[in-house]
């Protein structure tokens, strides 16, 4: 009877020294999600190359990275306006590190060799995007409209009570937003990959209680395994999903900076 | 949960790495490859747009030309309509006046002819007179031995010939 494996689902989100060293607190750590930051970063430029041939006539590569670059700049457009060009880097970057990262985590690379490691299942990851969103939001604000940015608050057209009474929710509901903005993507990494991992070891478990001789053991694996194909299939559109709620609330949110309303 | 329990041995390495390829990717793809991309759709739907235009433009011409062709054609038509007209009435002119032309001519050679036609009759008659008379002098004189004057022959003749 083959030892029940013991299932740590938390273990695909550990942070190790790529060269075998002890992991210690310095900032040139070169770890397995450094590594894996600078994979996602290679494959956007490599992708982002293709677009660079300017052919009249867009081959099929081309046409791809015009599409990208063709939704993101309406999602900046759309929400923010004819202003919204100068916000396209920012907001195309995080868009595309968020869905490559997603992506890319969720390749099945460990069957050849590496894990893969989602650097978005790291808020440390995901807050410094969202904490850069909520940085231009600011910065923006106050450069436009100076102190009069503490308008945003104050809904217009309310009677006085209403105002004090709405302006602390509002102002809470503002400071919230970096938080619910990087702990989106965060959440849905991490338990999208917890889901993969346990139902993945079901899978293990099962086929070794059916070579046990348990023909529920069979049934279980076989049962998981379809289970992880959905759940892998609808990683990809939650990777997707988070890439582009994170490029439209950063959008909006600048919106709401630019415009006041 | 490894985020938590390793934060504080992670958290430097983590921002000092994403924050190297957030600029990166920043600069080379936000601020290089995606204008540059955006500026060839740019460029491609201006062209698409300018020719649409020329199309529309030449379009326009060639409907315009066209007009110019048929209202030309039409105007050769009625021209060379007249034209013909204009040839056959003269046509008909000169035949008929060719025709009054040589009618005329019949005519007056039927009224010659006849004349001379009337004027040998005359010439003949006298002639057959003249014979008469001298023949009548000698059919009397044969028989009767009278001689008959000229003049009495020629009434007798004459008279015979009107009588006749």
């Amino acid at each position: 009877m083959a030892a029940a494996a013991k299932i740590d689902p938390m273990h695909q989100f550990a942070i190790a020294p790529i060269a075998g060293e002890e992991l210690v607190a310095s900032p040139f750590m070169f770890t397995n999600s450094a590594l894996w930051m600078l994979i996602v970063t290679a494959a956007i430029v490599v992708f982002m190359w293709g677009g660079t041939r300017r052919q009249l006539v867009p081959g099929r590569w081309q046409a791809a990275v015009e599409v990208v670059t063709g939704f993101v700049g309406n999602i900046t457009r759309q929400n923010i306006g004819p202003e919204g060009r100068a916000f396209l880097p920012w907001v195309f970057t995080a868009f595309m590190f968020i869905l490559f990262s997603n992506w890319i985590g969720a390749l099945p690379l460990a069957i050849v060799g590496p894990h893969p490691f989602t650097v978005t299942s790291q808020f440390t990851v995901t807050g410094v995007l969202s904490l850069t969103s909520f940085a231009i939001v600011l910065a923006v604000g106050f450069w436009k409209h100076g102190l009069h940015f503490f308008s945003l608050f104050v809904p217009h057209g309310t009677p006085f009570i209403l105002k004090i009474l709405i302006a602390p929710i509002e102002f809470i509901s503002f400071l919230v937003r970096p938080f619910s903005l990087g702990l989106r993507p965060f959440v849905a990494m991490f338990a999208g990959h917890i889901l993969l991992e346990v139902f993945g070891n079901f899978v293990v478990q099962g086929l070794n209680a059916g070579i046990d001789g348990s023909p529920l053991g069979w049934a279980i694996a076989v049962l998981c395994f379809v289970f992880v194909i959905g759940v892998n299939a609808l990683e990809l559109l939650v990777g997707a999903i988070q890439a582009f709620v994170f490029a439209l609330l950063t959008a909006l949110y600048i919106k709401d900076a630019v415009h006041l309303h | 949960m490894p985020q938590l329990s390793q934060l504080a041995l992670v958290y430097q390495s983590q921002w000092f790495w994403l924050l190297l390829v957030l600029v990166t990717l920043y600069f080379v793809v936000g601020r290089g490859i995606v204008s540059k991309v955006e500026s060839t759709v740019d460029a491609r739907d201006k062209q698409i747009a300018s020719d649409l235009a020329t199309a529309e433009r030449l379009q326009a011409e060639a409907a315009r030309s066209e007009e110019a062709w048929r209202e030309q054609m039409n105007a050769a038509h009625a021209e060379g309509q007249a034209r013909a007209a204009e040839a056959k009435a003269k046509a008909m002119r000169e035949a008929e006046q060719r025709i009054a032309k040589a009618d005329q001519e019949i005519a007056a050679k039927t009224e010659a002819a006849g004349a001379a036609l009337a004027e040998a009759r005359n010439s003949a008659l006298a002639e057959i007179e003249s014979v008469a008379v001298e023949a009548a002098q000698e059919i009397v004189a044969k028989l009767t031995g009278a001689k008959v004057t000229a003049k009495a022959a020629r009434d007798a003749v004459t008279g015979a010939m009107s009588r006749a």
